[in-house]
C-alpha cells in the first residue's frame, strides 16, 4: 500500500522491518531525520531495540561494531564529516568481516562548510572495503535497506546504503513499504558464526604480522568481489517475495543499442530518466544506473557499455587534482574493451547546487558537439565568479 | 543462610571498631569499604585461589611486566562469563600474536581508542539477547587518560553495564615509551626527555581517577599489581554492580621506567606507600574507601630505583626542586584522601594469597 513518506521515515521504518537489536548513532544533517524516526519507533514500542545514543559517530560505529560482533543485528547511520570520522572504524568492521548496514545520507565535506548534498563523504571511504550501494528514489532507498542486511549478513561484508541527503531524505513520496511478514520471509534472524559468546570464547581482531596479512586483503577483496552475486540473489529473492526489483548491481533505462550513454549514481539518476521523457529527442539515448559501485561491477558494466560511442560519466564528487572518481574507474575498464566508448566526465551538483531537468540536453549537446572526450571539468561551475587565475 | 563462626564474629567486632574511627575521622557515617568483610583464614584462603584463567601463560608480555600481572588478575577475578574488549596496546599485541591467542574468554580488539565503544556496543547486545554475561573493556594509559577518553565518558554517562580496566603504566610503552596525560610529572621519556633545557615531563599526571568519579558511577577504584588481593576484591566488587565502575590499575613496565624486571612489585608497592599511587575507591562520586599508609615511604625510595628519574638525581638544582615537587605532590595525596590511617594493614603480595605460578590450575 503506498503511503506518502518522507525519505528518512521510510527508511526508518524499512531499518525496524529488519528487526535491528542495536541501533547507535550521532546526529548530524541531513541524516538526524532517520535516527529521529527509529527513535520514535523504539519510544512507541514498535521497535525492540537498545538505542544507543553516542557522543560521536565514531562511538556510534564502534557500538554497532561491538554488537554485531556479539551477535545481535546492528544499525547506524551517517553522513559527511560523520562519515570522515567513522572513517577508521569503517575500515576496521570491513576488517573484521563483521555484518551490519550504514546508511549514509549524501553531503558534501568541509571546508568550505556545507550541509548540502553531494557524494564526496561515501567516495571519501569507497576503499573502505564496505559495499556501498546507491539509490535512485526513496523506494529504492526502503528496497535497497532491506537487501542491505541479507547481502551484509550473508557475505559477512558490511553495507552502506548511499542516499542522497535532502534530495531524498528530506522529500515526501508515495512509498510501498513491504509488510512485517513479507520481510521476515526475505530476512532471516541474524546469525553471526564467529559471535562473541563466553560458552564459545574466540578472538577477534588479534594482530596479523606480514606473514599471512596480504592473504587477509586478498580474502577481503574477493569476498567483496563475491557479494556482487549476492547483491544479484538478494535483489531478485526480494523481487520473489515483495514484487519489486533495484536493478541488481546496475541497470539500464533506454534502448540497449543506444551509441550514447550517461552513467550516473544516486538521485541525479531519477532527474535524468525524468529529462529523457520530457526532452523530445533526435539521438537514441540510455541511462546506466549504477547502483553497485562497491564492489565495482566491471564485468556487467562492460556488457552495457558494448556499442556505445559516447559517454557521459556524471558524478557528485571531485577528486581535487586529479578529476573525476567513477570516471576514472570507468576509463580503467574501458581500455579492457575492444572499441571503448569516448568517455566525457563531468562532475554536476556539488554542495547541493541544483541539477534541474534541463541538464540532460544539455549534456547531451555538449557531448555530441565535443571534438574531444572531455577528460574531466565541473559542469556548472560558473567561472565568471572566480577570479582569472581560478577559471 | 548465614553461618556464624568465631572468624566472622572477629571480623564483626573489627569492623565496628573501625567504623567507628572512620565516623571520628569524617565526621559522618562512611560506607564500609566491603574487603573487611572477607577474612579467610589461611586455608581456606588457599582453597579459594582461582581455577579459572581467562589469561594464560605463554604469551609474550617482557620479563616482569606489570600490566601483564593485572591483567591475569582481573580475569582470574572476573572469572569465565565475560567479554573482554582491548584496545590497541602492549597487552592488545602481546596476548594475540596471530594465529595464536593467550585468551581463554571471548575476547575483541578493534582499534586504540574506542575499547569503552565497542563494550557498550557488547553491553547493549547482551541485553537485547537477555544475557548476564559482564562486559570488562581494557586499555592501557594512553588509550584511556588520552585517545580513548571520549569514548570511555560517552560510556559512562550512558550507564553501561561494563567494567572499564585501565592497566596504567604511565606512558605509551607499545610505541616506544612516549608520555602520555598519564606519565607522572617530571619523569624521561622519548617524547619527554631529561636534557640541558628539560627535567623530563613538564606537566602533571592528568587526576583521571576524580574526572571518572565525576560521573557519579557506582564504583570507581584504584588499585596496583602490588595488592593482588585488594586488586581482586575490586574487580569482583565491580563485577557485582549493575552499571559503569572503573578500575585505575598501577602497572610498572621495567622497560619504560628503567628497572629490573625482579623488582616491579617492589616498584609498584612504593609507588603506593609513597603516596605518589594513592590507592582509593569512590563510590558514585564520593571517596568510600582508602588504603591507608602506616608509614609512608619518602619519593626518593621510589625515585631512586627507576632509569626515568634518573636526572632528578644529578648535581642540577633543578634536580632537587623537582624531587621536592614530587615529594609536595605525594604529600597533597596523603592529604587529600587522609592516607596516613590507622586502619588494618594493606593485604598486599606477601603472605598467604600470593598468586600460584604455572600451568592453568585443574
Amino acid at each position: 500500500m503506498l503511503s506518502a513518506l518522507e525519505g528518512s521515515q521510510a527508511v526508518a521504518r524499512a531499518v525496524g522491518l529488519c528487526r535491528p537489536g542495536v541501533v547507535a548513532a550521532y546526529p548530524i544533517t541531513p541524516q538526524t531525520h532517520i535516527v529521529e524516526n527509529i527513535s520514535k519507533l523504539v519510544a512507541d514500542g514498535q521497535l525492540q531495540c537498545e538505542l544507543v545514543s553516542v557522543e560521536s559517530e565514531f562511538s556510534a560505529a564502534s557500538v554497532a561494531l561491538g554488537a554485531a560482533a556479539a551477535g545481535t543485528r546492528a544499525y547506524t547511520a551517517s553522513s559527511s564529516q560523520g562519515i570522515l570520522l567513522m572513517g577508521e572504524v569503517l575500515y576496521n568492521i570491513s576488517g573484521l568481516r563483521v555484518p551490519m548496514v550504514l546508511t549514509c545520507a549524501n553531503r558534501a565535506l568541509g571546508a568550505p562548510l556545507n550541509i548540502w548534498n553531494d557524494q564526496q563523504d561515501s567516495m571519501a571511504v569507497r576503499d573502505a572495503g564496505w559495499i556501498q550501494l546507491y539509490c535512485a528514489d526513496n523506494q529504492e532507498a526502503v528496497d535497497t535497506t532491506i537487501q542491505a542486511f541479507r547481502i551484509a549478513e550473508h557475505t559477512e561484508v558490511p553495507v552502506m546504503v548511499c542516499v542522497d541527503g535532502f534530495v531524498l531524505t528530506h522529500t515526501l513520496e508515495p512509498i510501498d513499504l513491504p509488510t512485517q511478514e513479507q520481510v521476515d520471509r526475505f530476512l532471516p534472524p541474524y546469525r553471526f558464526d564467529r559471535a562473541l559468546d563466553s560458552r564459545n570464547p574466540l578472538s577477534l581482531g588479534t594482530c596479523v604480522d606480514p606473514l599471512f596479512f596480504t592473504e587477509s586483503r586478498h580474502s577481503q577483496h574477493k569476498a567483496l568481489l563475491r557479494s556482487m552475486q549476492e547483491i544479484v540473489a538478494a535483489d531478485s529473492d526480494y523481487a520473489g517475495i515483495i514484487g519489486r526489483s533495484c536493478g541488481g548491481v546496475l541497470s539500464v533505462v533506454g534502448p540497449a543499442e543506444a551509441e550514447i550513454a550517461i552513467l550516473a549514481m544516486g538521485s541525479v539518476c531519477s532527474t535524468l530518466q525524468e529529462g529523457m521523457q520530457i526532452f523530445s529527442q533526435e539521438r537514441v539515448v540510455k541511462l546506466i544506473k549504477l547502483r553497485a559501485y562497491r564492489p565495482f561491477p566491471f564485468l556487467a558494466l562492460r556488457e552495457v557499455l558494448q556499442g556505445v560511442r559516447e559517454l557521459v560519466v556524471l558524478e557528485r564528487a571531485v577528486a581535487p587534482g586529479s578529476g573525476g572518481i567513477v570516471g576514472m574507474e570507468v576509463r580503467s575498464l574501458a581500455t579492457t574493451m575492444n572499441s571503448p566508448p569516448r568517455i566525457h566526465n563531468y562532475a554536476v551538483g556539488l554542495g547541493g547546487r541544483d541539477v534541474p531537468i534541463e541538464i540532460y540536453p544539455r549534456l547531451i549537446e555538449a557531448v555530441t558537439c565535443a571534438t574531444e572526450p572531455v577528460w574531466f571539468e565541473i559542469f556548472d561551475v560558473e567561472v565568471e565568479r572566480l577570479p582569472i587565475e581560478d577559471r | 543462610m548465614t553461618i556464624i563462626n568465631d572468624a566472622a564474629v572477629d571480623v564483626e567486632i573489627r569492623k565496628a571498631v573501625l567504623r567507628s574511627k572512620l565516623k571520628e575521622r569524617h565526621g559522618v557515617e562512611k560506607s564500609f569499604p566491603r574487603r573487611r568483610k572477607e577474612e579467610p583464614a589461611l586455608a581456606e584462603l588457599r582453597e579459594r585461589q582461582p581455577a579459572f584463567r581467562g589469561l594464560e601463560a605463554g604469551h609474550r608480555a617482557c620479563q616482569g611486566c606489570g600490566e601483564a600481572l593485572g591483567a591475569r588478575l582481573v580475569a582470574e577475578a572476573a572469572g569465565p562469563d565475560v567479554i573482554l574488549t582491548n584496545a590497541t596496546g602492549c597487552l592488545e599485541i602481546f596476548t594475540s600474536p596471530w594465529p595464536q591467542s593467550a585468551w581463554r574468554v571471548p575476547w575483541i580488539h578493534s582499534l586504540f581508542e574506542n575499547s569503552a565503544a565497542i563494550a557498550a556496543g557488547i553491553e547493549a547486545a547482551m541485553k537485547h539477547q537477555g544475557k548476564a554475561t559482564k562486559v570488562i573493556a581494557q586499555g592501557g594509559d594512553g588509550g584511556t587518560f588520552d585517545i580513548g577518553f571520549q569514548a570511555l565518558s560517552g560510556m559512562l554517562e550512558r550507564m553501561h553495564n561494563v567494567l572499564y580496566v585501565c592497566y596504567d603504566n604511565e606512558a605509551y610503552m607499545n610505541t616506544g615509551i612516549q608520555r602520555s596525560g598519564s606519565t607522572p610529572h617530571a619523569a624521561s621519556t622519548t617524547t619527554s626527555p631529561a636534557g640541558q633545557e628539560r627535567m623530563g615531563k613538564r606537566h602533571l599526571k592528568k587526576d583521571l581517577l576524580s574526572i571518572i568519579a565525576s560521573h557519579h558511577i557506582p564504583y570507581a577504584a584504584s588499585a596496583s599489581v602490588a595488592y593482588p588481593r585488594d586488586l581482586r576484591r575490586k574487580v569482583r566488587r565491580a563485577m557485582e554492580v549493575e552499571g559503569p565502575t572503573f578500575l585505575q590499575v598501577h602497572c610498572p613496565c621495567p622497560l619504560g621506567w628503567g628497572h629490573d624486571g625482579a623488582v616491579t612489585i617492589e616498584v609498584a608497592r612504593l609507588a603506593v606507600q609513597t603516596g605518589l599511587f594513592p590507592v582509593v575507591e569512590f563510590e558514585r562520586g564520593e571517596v568510600a574507601g582508602v588504603m591507608p599508609l602506616r608509614n609512608p615511604q619518602s619519593v626518593t625510595e621510589y625515585l631512586k630505583r627507576q632509569n626515568r628519574f634518573r636526572h632528578l638525581f644529578s648535581n642540577d638544582p633543578r634536580a632537587r626542586e623537582e624531587r621536592e615537587h614530587l615529594q609536595a605532590l605525594a604529600d597533597r595525596n596523603i592529604e587529600k584522601f587522609n592516607l596516613r590511617g590507622e586502619g588494618m594493614d594493606p593485604l598486599d603480595s606477601e603472605g598467604a594469597d600470593t598468586v600460584r605460578r604455572g600451568g592453568l590450575v585443574a
